[in-house]
């Protein structure tokens, strides 16, 4: 074979009528830079959601729910049993916050292959007072840095880190509504009163925002052992559990088996949160559709363009044929054709593409619920490069190949006899 | 009696629109340094008889040899190869690459070939057009000059790679009376100076009668050759 002059042809071939070439590339150059914009931004948006509801939802809630007993004493009378019986005004019996040998739980849940990390929490109710004001609230004690690895809990952080609290024992993240509520600022003092009467002075050492006025307003987090001390409780205070697991689908069947097994109120994140990833397929089906569609529009373009070229160059291909090209060297000519345009248009579709998602990424979106994000999401993932200049070369390939098989089997006599 | 080119007992049949038969057994030969051409009335089969011994059309039955070499049956690769290698040929109209320099255009075979550097098909090209009195023209684009200096591009073409023998379908035929004469001088000159084998299917009488011989053709057989000319082995 002789590339060179092939090559030479085509390059002719390719210059001698730029504005078509340059029209058939362009199509490619869409096609592609819708594709990578398309999906940048779609799985952009998609991890930003996943941040926002998976990431941060604990794949497994565990705690004591307080509710009436589903069995009343008259259940367990045996010569009323098959009977209708009606109790009035059943109220829930006074029971325990905490759950019960929460820290032997909690060895047992990290032992577990399937769990990547468990993080306890412990809440009290608590009175904020911060010079003549009081507001009433809620404060959780954490383990900041089992928050920030398993529920990314850095993302809330407006001012200050979470690692913060571990340097500082009396430190507390306070919620953004209460700290404007109250003028406060980090590194200001502020007093918390517990519901039996202690006061505890702490300092401000961050502000957190999750975007919900209602958590804002009344949330706060310190050290797990803070809350201990505030509640007069012991290390084995612990009133809620939240596993994260490796893979989130297991966690409807390990939720019922745990609440079964420690008599807990288990809640998965899929009953939380049901709808969800639906949506994701969805919108990941939907940009994959529009952009699948855009490609066939840019290859069917290539297709027509080549076909007329082809009409168009009938007496070059029978000469060539006379003079000693073969059928397939001809084919060559047309598919290297075919191939420069996808692979120039895909470049620049490339270059397209990753220009405007740089110029999306850097477009300023606030939102309340992200205080970290203060612009739009964008993923950069080198795959979507690979599959778009692939895509490119492979439907330029196939638009290229039934016009160049045309010109392969096209019959010289047929063309010169024809003049 | 060494024969270029020699056909046996060739048939060929139209099958469109209806049955026809267009070549009746055509057995002949063209001897090395022969200067032939083919003269009949329209729709006798001439061209069609030019198109099956340049190995474009491979759909005839009987027998084709180039060189003592059966061609019958043979891949169009191969068929591709050999054309480029050994058969040079010349149209009516010119088919140049329009948008190919001359020089391009008369270099492409060789390059197809492959068998010497770009410098060396470079030197040749520019040859042969110096032969056919056009290499001032050599780096013009192929649309850019008259009818007669793309006859000529077009036979330096056919010579680029030192065929065995040049086939012309009505080389002159769309050229003025002094430009046919001259194309006709050009072969008349390669076939004595360089014992090149031509055969020209032909309207032009005039042209017919200077060439060494005339084969006569009517209703797809040959009728009868007129030698003007006799080589030594037609003693």
């Amino acid at each position: 074979m002789n590339f060179r002059v092939i090559f030479d042809i085509t390059r002719t071939h390719l210059t001698t009528r730029i504005k078509q070439s340059a029209i058939a590339a362009l199509g490619v150059t869409f096609g592609i830079g819708t594709y990578i914009i398309m999906m940048s931004f779609m799985t952009g948006l998609n991890g930003l959601l996943d941040d926002m509801v998976l990431n941060r939802t604990p794949h497994i809630h565990l705690y004591n729910e307080i509710k009436p007993s589903p069995q009343q004493p008259i259940d367990f009378y045996a010569p009323l049993a098959g009977q209708l019986n009606v109790v009035h005004s059943v109220k829930p019996k006074r029971s325990q916050v905490r759950i019960h040998n929460a820290l032997p739980l909690i060895a047992h849940l990290e032992a577990d292959a399937r769990v990547q990390g468990v993080s306890p929490q412990a809440t009290a109710k608590v009175f904020y007072l911060a010079g003549s004001n009081e507001l009433n609230g809620i404060i959780s004690g954490i383990k900041p840095l089992e928050e920030m690895r398993l529920f990314n809990f850095d993302e809330y952080i407006l001012h200050g880190s979470p690692k913060d609290l571990i340097r500082n024992r009396n430190g507390i993240l306070l919620g953004a509504g209460i700290a404007k509520k109250m003028s406060l600022a980090p590194g200001d003092r502020i007093q918390v009163s517990s519901t039996n009467g202690g006061i505890f002075p702490l300092k401000i050492v961050g502000i957190f925002q999750t975007g919900l006025a209602e958590i804002d307003n009344s949330q706060s987090y310190v050290n797990l052992k803070t809350v201990q001390q505030i509640l007069g409780e012991g290390s084995n205070f612990i009133s809620d559990i939240n596993v994260k697991l490796w893979d989130m689908e297991e966690a409807a069947s390990m939720s019922k088996v745990i609440g079964e097994q420690f008599k807990l109120t288990a809640i998965d994140i899929n009953t939380a949160n049901a709808q969800f990833e639906t949506g994701t397929s969805i919108r990941n089906m939907i940009s994959y559709a529009v952009s699948i569609t855009l490609l066939i529009v840019a290859g069917f373009g290539i297709y027509n363009i080549l076909n007329m070229f082809i009409y168009e160059k009938m007496n070059d291909i029978a000469i060539l044929k006379a003079t000693g090209f073969s059928g397939f060297d001809v084919k060559m000519i047309f598919i290297s054709q075919a191939l420069i345009i996808g692979f120039i248009g895909g470049i620049l579709g490339l270059l397209l593409g990753y220009g405007v998602s740089v110029l999306i990424d850097h477009t300023p979106f606030e939102t309340e619920a992200l205080p970290t994000v203060k612009t739009y999401p964008v993923n950069f993932d080198p795959l979507f490069y690979i599959i778009g200049i692939s895509f490119a070369l492979v439907s330029t390939f196939l638009a290229g190949y039934l016009p160049a098989r045309k010109a392969q089997n096209i019959d010289p006599v047929e063309i010169i006899r024809g003049q | 009696m060494k024969y270029i080119l020699e056909t046996k007992g060739v048939h060929k049949y139209f099958r469109e629109p209806v049955l026809f038969h267009v070549l009746k057994n055509i057995s002949f030969g063209i001897e090395e340094g022969e200067f032939a051409s083919i003269m009949g009335k329209s729709g006798c089969g001439k061209s069609t008889l030019l198109y099956i011994l340049s190995t474009m059309d491979t759909d005839y039955e009987g027998e084709l040899y180039l060189n003592n070499q059966l061609l019958t049956g043979r891949s169009g690769t191969e068929l591709a190869q050999i054309r480029n290698e050994e058969i040079g040929f010349v149209f009516q109209f010119h088919y140049l690459l329009p948008e190919f320099s001359v020089l391009d255009n008369v270099m492409l075979p060789a390059r197809k070939l492959g068998k010497k550097s770009h410098a060396d098909i470079k030197k040749d090209a520019l040859e042969k057009l110096d032969l056919l009195g056009i290499k001032d023209q050599a780096y013009k684009k192929a649309s850019r000059i008259s009818g007669g200096q793309k006859q000529r591009v077009a036979i330096a073409r056919a010579l680029i790679n030192n065929p065995k023998i040049i086939m012309g379908d009505e080389p002159t035929g769309n050229l003025d009376s002094k430009n046919a004469d001259n194309v006709f001088n050009i072969f008349k000159r390669l076939s004595e100076e360089q014992k090149l084998s031509l055969l020209v299917v032909t309207h032009d009488k005039d042209f017919a009668n200077r060439t060494d011989r005339i084969i006569e053709m009517a209703d797809g057989e040959i009728l009868k050759n007129h030698y003007h000319r006799r080589l030594r082995g037609q003693g």
